[in-house]
């Protein structure tokens, strides 16, 4: 056996049998001392009905376009929208993200989206994960250039996680990004093993296979030391079953495990409502009451942590104006964002809103983009991220912010 | 089935020259082009069968498999099958069976649910309510009425015709076609439409034309769920004139009946099944084939609440419609004039319009170089060469979409055989444990390995978005991906995946371990720094033979080499 095996296999048996190097604490909580800040995206795969999350319920247009599944004014009954600003309501299953709203830590845009008119769910969300709208040679996920333009924090091998089983397009070509489904199950049930599987692959494999064994080998290493799956939710937070609680509350737990965590994402699935979306209550209310539980656990988990975590939601694209035959909605255009923590100016509904008559609609049908998703993004990459406005060029490649919309205090 | 980009094969290809590079090679030999074959139209080889495929000659081999009724099956495995009970059922047999049971306990939970409320017993509050709701209905079906069981049963059966039928190139088929045609088995109706969705829609269609294949997928009731085109129905301007009264008569009826278009199935058709996305239709092809479309439904179960599907009135004619079978609604046909990809549909075409829509579709150009890159990833390399598409694109042109040749195209064409070709895919999770349960000789009956493969991230019948599956490597060799992969070795070669055999290879005849095992798993050979490091690790392993042998086949199955294909 040589000697670098050795070391690797050794280091591996120490970790897998309970015993935790210091050096690991200690470089992981030297990572994220107070400031490490973290960007999370949770992306809402399936298009949410962007509409009925941020309802614009001083325009006539959407009650008349929506006569099954439009979402009441506020105050005229039960299951009303939440007013945020006395045009713009919440819907009532978003209450908890309303009360955040209210104290000046969650803030929406509206009419939001990429400009590239597909409404192909794949397409949409390849170029919306790509960054590059319109782009079909892109190879590498927006996400992945900030982590490369942003000043690198030590070296850790989970700079960036994806709470899913593969990597997602956003992410893709990151260095030091990892794919974990589940905290609790990355690891190798064979730990004598892992030093050959870790030889095999760095000596014979061919990309991608070769670079996916190095990070594997690497985040495992400090993901056993830091057992992330060990930590409590704090402050009494309960999150909710299913995937978008479970994803919050790991990547929680990973802030909180001092790995080096910097960007952060998770999917939540279930918005493709063409049949019986339903209104204040319903398929759409039931997933969006998910979507705020989930949230609101992980404000409260995080606690004053949540200063440096900013959280955003982003959906290939909205759904159209007018209901169907199914009392569902189509593929469409705009759609709103929501915007939760660390640095936003809260308790605000930015954006231009076009409006929803006929001839204000996207191809007469969707709501218009007036705000391009990458000036969301590239605010709060510039000024929290801390990536330099140079490096934008090579996030968002051909493409210069509009617009500042001053979200980030 | 989409392939997200194109470069990465550059990747792989410079891994699989270095490889060639070694064995000196700028052609496969009769045994590299078995492996091959063996690897890409078939779900890997069987101890013995390289040499078996080698002697006969590869291309003989190729040529029955795709005439799969001349390659005699082996004569146990229908009885080896599970769920034969079930898999069998008509889609109203299975309704009754498991959908039925379902909506009554669905029924009488919300009844209770009614009865408590009014009793004034605290509602629970939050996320909770509908997770108690669920449970409650679960606990009042039987286990053996639940549609999990079916679809259990169904996902088993599948991995064992993978694992153990002779017809190999068929099963790779049904994987494909099931992917490019995919449904999600737990919307509604489809978690029963989905057993005669592969075995009489997909099936019995693979060798035969594109455009009835098509056309069965349209009007299977799996689909017409699956993207909501069963509910989709003409604005009411539209209708044919009111005869009597039924539930759908007209605008005013009381019902909760669709009233407009649905354009999910029609966008997926064009996008997904046949043009792509790039192929050359606007939104309002779309909106028109949507029109086109209306009234393609599916009769509903004879229950008060439909799931997915119309609800027919007892005085409607469709009332007559066998559940679960499909129906053509002509009441929700849309009468008018429509116009897709330029050709005209003049008024009150009926049914016959969707079915000329639908051959158009079919041997529309853009179609046929859509589905040749498609077959040409799955069966060549992820970025495969454009001349190799073009041809096989013409030859579905020339045969009208038969797709015994299409595959012929694809196999017989220089490109196929060729070293950059060789060993140049990453299998697919479902790929790589069938290949394992195969290599390793295991007996398999598929339940345990089920669940492997949907740890690995590829639970079968259980893709949410009407992409389907990815077909690219990096899509499937993510890290935790990887390790998940690493564990799965670990478990099959140690007998530990539930019902599935621990390995059964004849023991070597003394000797080099490593080198009789290589031969039999990874048959076109390890790398030499692979080989080093399984030595370095069986030097300290125990001196146990049997132990041993285990890790030299968990090493093995873990390889990078055994990842791909």
């Amino acid at each position: 056996m040589n000697r670098r095996l050795f070391l690797k296999s050794s280091g591996l048996a120490l970790v897998a049998g309970g015993f935790v190097p210091r050096v690991f604490v200690r470089m992981a909580s030297a990572e994220t001392a107070p400031g490490g800040r973290v960007l999370v995206a949770v992306f809402l795969r399936g298009a949410v009905d962007g509409l009925n999350v941020v309802v614009p319920w001083g325009e006539d247009a959407y009650y008349a376009g929506r006569p099954t599944i439009a979402v009441p004014r506020p105050g005229s009954t039960a299951g009303a929208a939440l007013d945020l600003d006395g045009f713009f309501g919440l819907h009532p299953s978003l209450a908890p993200l309303h009360a955040l709203y209210r104290e000046g830590a969650a803030a929406f845009v509206h009419a939001a989206g990429s400009p590239d008119p597909s409404r192909s769910h794949f397409d949409a969300q390849d170029f919306m994960e790509s960054g590059t709208p319109g782009s079909r040679t892109t190879r590498d996920g927006f996400l992945a250039r900030a982590l490369t333009a942003s000043p690198r924090r030590g070296e850790s091998p989970v700079r960036a996680a994806a709470l899913t089983r593969s990597m997602p397009r956003i992410l893709a070509g990151a260095d030091g990004a990892v794919a974990i489904d589940r905290l609790e199950r990355y690891g190798l049930r064979g730990s004598g093993d892992a030093g050959a599987l870790e030889a095999m692959y760095a000596g014979s494999a061919a990309e991608p296979l070769r670079a996916s064994a190095r990070e594997s080998f690497e985040a495992l290493r400090v993901l056993e030391a830091a057992a992330p799956s060990r930590i409590a939710a704090d402050n009494g937070a309960q999150y909710p079953p299913g995937e978008l609680g479970r994803s919050l509350r790991q990547i929680a737990q990973l802030i909180r495990s001092g790995v080096g965590l910097e960007v952060a994402f998770a999917d939540a699935t279930g918005w493709d409502t063409h049949a019986g979306q339903g209104a204040s209550n319903g398929q759409l209310a039931n997933r969006l009451r998910d979507l705020a539980l989930a949230i609101a656990a992980f404000t409260r988990d995080l606690g004053s942590r949540m200063s440096d975590v900013t959280l955003v939601t982003m959906s290939e694209f909205g759904r159209t104006a007018r209901e169907n035959g199914n009392r569902g909605t189509d593929h469409g255009h705009g759609n709103a964002m929501i915007l939760v923590g660390g640095g936003i100016r809260g308790g605000r509904v930015y954006g231009r809103w076009p409006g929803l008559s006929r001839d204000r609609l996207y191809e007469q049908r969707d709501l218009a983009v007036t705000t391009d998703f990458r000036d969301v993004f590239a605010e709060i990459l510039t000024a929290r991220m801390r990536v330099p406005a140079a490096g934008m060029t090579a996030v968002f490649p051909g493409y210069a912010a509009r617009e500042r919309l001053g979200l980030i205090a | 089935m989409r392939t997200r980009s194109s470069l990465p094969v550059l990747g792989l290809l410079t891994g699989s020259l270095v490889f060639l590079a070694a064995a000196g090679a700028d052609r496969l030999s009769e045994r590299e082009r078995a492996i091959h074959a063996l690897d890409r139209l078939a779900f890997g080889p069987r101890p013995g069968d390289v040499d078996r495929v080698a002697a006969m000659g590869t291309d003989r081999w190729i040529d029955a498999q795709l005439h799969p009724e001349r390659v005699a099956e082996d004569p146990t495995l229908e009885a080896r099958l599970p769920g034969r009970d079930v898999l069998s059922l008509s889609t109203a047999e299975l309704i009754e069976r498991f959908d039925t049971p379902v909506r009554e306990a669905r029924k009488k939970a919300a009844a209770e649910a009614a009865e408590k409320a009014r009793a004034g017993d605290a509602p629970e509050t939050g996320g909770g309510d509908d997770t108690g709701a669920a449970a409650r209905v679960r606990a009042m079906v039987p286990p053996e009425n639940r549609p999990g069981r079916l679809l259990a049963d169904l996902t088993a059966a599948r991995i064992v015709r993978a694992a153990d039928s002779s017809r190999q190139l068929q099963e790779v088929l049904v994987d494909f076609w099931m992917n490019h045609f995919n449904v999600y088995a737990r919307k509604g109706l489809d978690r029963v439409a989905i057993v005669a969705f592969e075995r009489d829609t997909i099936r019995p269609r693979i060798f035969g034309r594109f455009e009835d294949l098509l056309l069965a997928t349209a009007k299977s009731p799996a689909m017409l769920v699956y993207l909501d085109n069963a509910r989709s129905a003409a604005e009411a301007s539209n209708r044919p004139p009111v005869r009597g009264r039924g539930a759908f008569a007209g605008a005013g009826a009381k019902t909760k009946g669709p009233t407009g278009l649905n354009e999910n199935y029609a966008r997926e058709l064009l996008e997904l099944h046949t043009m792509g996305v790039d192929g050359g239709y606007t939104q309002s092809d779309v909106t028109e084939l949507a029109r086109v479309l209306t009234g393609w439904s599916v009769g509903a179960p004879r229950t008060e609440r439909t799931g997915g599907v119309v609800r027919a009135s007892r005085r409607s004619p469709e009332a007559l419609a066998a559940p679960g079978e499909f129906v053509f609604r002509e009441r929700l046909h849309d009468v008018g004039e429509k116009t897709v990809l330029g050709r005209r549909f003049p008024a009150g075409g009926g049914m016959g319009e969707g079915e000329a829509a639908i051959r158009m579709l079919a041997r529309n150009p853009s179609t046929a170089r859509h589905l040749a890159r498609e077959l040409c990833q799955r069966l060549v390399s992820d970025a495969p060469p454009e001349a190799l598409v073009e041809r096989v694109a013409a030859r579905f042109l020339a045969t009208n979409g038969d797709l015994r040749e299409i595959v012929r195209a694809v196999v017989e064409s220089p490109e196929f055989f060729d070293p950059a070709a060789f060993r140049a895919k990453v299998k697919s999770p479902f790929e790589y444990a069938v290949s394992a349960v195969r290599a390793l000789g295991s007996e398999t009956d598929g339940r345990g390995i089920a669940r492997a493969i949907e740890e690995m991230g590829e639970p079968l019948y259980l893709c949410v978005p009407p992409t389907g599956y990815p077909e690219a490597a990096e899509d499937w060799t993510s890290s935790g991906a990887l390790l998940a992969r690493m564990n799965f070795a670990l478990s099959a070669t140690r007998g530990a995946i539930p019902g599935t055999s621990a390995p059964a290879l004849a023991p070597p005849d003394g000797g080099d371990l490593l080198g009789a095992l290589e031969g039999k798993i990874v048959p076109a050979g390890l790398s030499e720094a692979s080989r080093d490091a399984i030595r370095s690790r069986l030097s300290q392993a125990p001196s146990d033979p049997a132990a041993k042998r285990a890790l030299t086949e968990a090493l093995l199955v873990g390889s990078p080499e055994f990842q791909r294909q």
